[in-house]
Parts: C-alpha cells; structure tokens; sequence
C-alpha cells in the first residue's frame, strides 16, 4: 500500500504531473510583439470557440523566433512581423501549407507627453532635436519595425546624423519599455502599441509617412512539426476571418485584400 | 569577431576590477575587522548579486536611471545624458553585479592573516592604515589576486543586465556576450562559434589561474 499512497500523495502535490484532464489541447504560437495586444483578444475569442484548447503564445522579435525555428524549436504556427522570414520558413521545408497574409503593419514614432518636439510640423527632422538624445528602434537585424524605422531615418537623409542616438531593443516590445521609461526620448513603435496603455495614456504618436518605409507586410505560418496542425490550421483561417479583421482593424492594421 | 566589442568588453572589464579593488578592499577589511552586529545585513546585501537574477538588477536599474527617479534625473544634470545606454551605466551595473565576486574572496584572505602580526604591528607603533599595506595586504595577495581574476572574468562574461540596460549600441554598450547573442540570432554560427571559443578560453585560463593562487594561499596560509 505504501508507494501508492505515495504515488496517490505526490499526485496532489504535483497537479502538473499527474494526468492531464481529457480533451486539453494546447496551441503553442510565436507571435511578433507588435500583435500581443490584438493577439490577446483574438486568442480568447478562438478558444472560447474551442472548449478545451490552450492557446500558448510567446511574444518576441520575429528574428528571434526564425532563428530558434530553424533549431527546432516546437511551435504550431508562427506570426511574423513581416513576410520574408514565413517565406524562409516555407524554403528551408519546415512549413505546412503556404505563408499566408494576415497585417499590414504601421510605424509611428512614440514620445512623452511632455515632450515638446514638432513632429506633426516637422516630421521626423524633429528629431534632430538637441534635446532627443536617445532614440529607440528594435534591432533592424531581427525585428521588421526596427528595419522600417531604419529604412524611414535614412530616406529622410538623417540616419548618419542620427546613428549616435539610436538604441536598439531586442524586439518593438524592449523599445517601447526603453522610452516609456524615459531612458529614451523617442522611439519607433508599432502602431498596435502606441494605441494601448501604458503607451496611449503616457504619451503621443505621429504616423510614419508608409511612403517612406517599405511596406510591413506581415505573415504567418503553419509549422511542420506540429502535433496539432488542424487546430493550427484553423487557428490561421480564424486570423484572416471577417470576425478577426474587425478586431485587427481596431488594433490599428491595415487589411489585405479579400 | 567583432573586435570593437573585444575591445569594450575588456575596458569595461578592466575598470570594473580596479574599482572593486579599492571599493572592495575598503568594504572587506571593514567586514573582518568591525564587531557591529548589523555587519551580516551588509555582508547580505553584498551577496545579493549571487542569487538575484541579472534580470532584477537590470530592472531596477532601467528605473532608477530613468528621469522619472532622482538619480536619474542628477545624473542627467551633470553630464548631460542618461545612464541607461551608456558606458558609465555599464560601469555602474558591474560593479554592483561583481560586487560578491571581489569583497568575499578579500574578506576571506584578510580574515586568515595572522592577528598577531597585525597587533605586533600596532605595538611598534605602526599606524591601521600602515599595517594593513604593510602587513595584511601582503599577506593576504594571492585572495587578492583571485577576487580581482574573478571579477574581471565576471564582468567579461555579464550578459542580463547589459541586455536590459545597455540598448546594443556599438562601441559604448555593444559587449562580446551581446554580439555573441546578436551573432546566433542572426544565424550567423561561424561568427558566434569564434568569440565563443575566444571567451571559453579566456574563462579556463582565468579558472585555472584562480585555483592555482588559491592552492598557493592555502599552502603558504
């Protein structure tokens, strides 16, 4: 009787190893930081429409997750910042189906409410301003925003006389953190996340001419290894619905064509 | 590899060291010598770094060198930038991160040195300030020259709290952990696999200088 009762004990201590409850699915996704905030609500209306099913999602810069998914990291679908990495997903073979379209990003630059620089009359020459000292973008390399910004900066002409003052986040997530909290005194971020607290309620933002960047075009998905393509699938069908590109609207996207 | 992290790296390292040799010794003699009883809250707070993630240093560290807290905003008065993203910042954050590395191997030397040589010292009229570079200095340099070796690999290999802080920016806050980071994220595997080998190499050889000291400190001690 001993070890069971020990077993039956370690079982009620260890709720996460004892069996778990029949019909528990999870859907584990790599989101691009950006969309947490859309991706949050889109999540639970998709389970709600699932009983049973976990949605798990990571948030992060979309480099990150490619690099870590060329090593074999286990996720079910991955919702890039962009359209190339997906595409690179599909040519190294570790895709199920073909990337498919879900955002269109936009850029804006973000500054305290107490800021007094003129972007509206000045656009981002404003930010030449002696007083901005540090401004934030996400590391170019591996996060698209950061690429945008940077491709913006330069097509203004002052990406060289600005080189100094850039410091970079390792996602749009760490450059919003760097100047919300005052470390920086401007910073490029998505617009899904100047529309939200604590960005919306503790500062401005000004739109990034889209002319002036390439388009952010965002993509995602299906993973190979998946355990649960279906759901996956029906996870990525859910994104470009008509309930979904309501939400995404809101969040401050543009759509792509139906 | 990407020598002009190579190159900040050491620097940031190098000072680190000289620091904490100065701010460390001062805080080691005062440990083994004071009969305060709220010596162990110090000695505590000493050892914080070694069970605190990087990752709460880094956070209380993006906060309080922000505008929005006074060192922050004092900083910003007299220099005229932020700490946060640059290299004065980095300083600051490895010294307190280093801090355990450097004070507990000075306190331990110091507390082996013989009290009677110390008090010989003292009856011929020599003065505390004297008699500790005279005698326990001496005494005590093979635990010195490990807390120093230690801190400077320490600060060598510090990842966390240069990510939080340090915003990635070449040639001020761009260490060799950070590039070696930037390196694997961008699947670029021969340029991480170099400063990798590089830093493992340098991280055996400082160990085995380390052990080799202390083997002599405990034979001559």
């Amino acid at each position: 009787m001993r070890p069971l009762r020990l077993l039956v004990l370690s079982a009620l201590l260890f709720p996460p190893f004892a069996a778990r409850p029949e019909g528990q699915r999870t859907l584990t996704v790599a989101v691009a930081a950006n969309l947490k905030p859309a991706f949050e609500e889109l999540a639970a209306r998709f389970q709600a429409k699932n009983p049973g099913l976990e949605v798990k999602a990571t948030y992060g810069a979309s480099g990150n997750f490619f690099a870590q998914l060329s090593n074999g990291a286990p996720f079910d679908l991955f919702l890039s910042a962009d359209a190339d990495f997906p595409a690179k997903v599909v040519k190294q073979g570790l895709a199920d189906g073909p990337a498919f379209t879900y955002v269109y990003g936009k850029l804006v630059v973000w500054v305290p409410k107490a800021s007094t620089l003129d972007l509206d009359g000045k656009g981002l020459a404003a930010l030449a301003d002696p007083s901005v000292q540090k401004i934030a973008i996400a590391n170019p390399e591996v996060a698209p925003y950061g690429r945008a910004a940077k491709a913006a900066l330069e097509k203004a002409g002052i990406f060289e006389k600005l080189k100094a003052r850039i410091v970079e986040g390792q996602s749009v997530s760490q450059a919003a953190q760097f100047v919300e909290s005052g470390n920086a005194q401007a910073g490029f971020v998505p617009l899904s996340l100047a529309k939200v607290p604590p960005l919306s309620e503790e500062g401005r933002f000004w739109l990034v001419p889209p002319a002036t960047h390439p388009r952010i075009e965002q993509a995602g998905v299906v993973l190979k290894g998946s355990k649960e393509a279906a759901l996956a699938h029906a996870l990525a069908t859910f994104l470009t619905s008509e309930a979904a590109r309501d939400v995404l609207e809101r969040f401050g996207y543009d759509l792509p064509a139906r | 590899m990407d020598l002009a992290a190579l190159r900040l790296s050491l620097l940031l390292a190098t000072l680190t060291t000289l620091a904490l040799l100065v701010i460390g010794l001062l805080l080691a003699h005062w440990l083994t010598t004071t009969r305060r009883r709220w010596k162990i809250l110090v000695e505590a707070v000493v050892a914080l770094p070694l069970v605190l993630p990087p990752t709460v240093l880094g956070f209380y560290l993006l906060v309080s060198f922000g505008p929005h807290s006074p060192l922050g905003r004092a900083f910003v008065k007299v220099t005229g930038h932020t700490l946060a993203f640059s290299f004065e910042g980095l300083l600051l954050a490895s010294i307190l991160y280093s801090l355990p590395f450097a004070v507990q191997p000075f306190a331990a030397a110091l507390a082996r040195v013989d009290r009677r040589l110390v008090e010989a010292s003292y009856t011929l009229g020599e003065s505390r300030l004297r008699t500790f570079w005279r005698v326990s200095l001496p005494l005590s340099l093979p635990g010195v020259v490990a807390g120093a070796v230690l801190t400077f690999a320490h600060t060598l290999g510090e990842f966390g709290v240069v990510l939080m802080v340090g915003g990635n920016v070449p040639g001020s806050t761009r260490t060799l952990s950070i590039s070696i980071f930037d390196a694997v994220e961008q699947l670029d595997y021969a340029a991480a696999g170099r400063t990798s080998l590089f830093l493992l190499a340098v991280s055996f050889a400082v160990l085995v200088l380390t052990y080799a000291l202390q083997r002599r400190s405990l034979l001559g001690g």
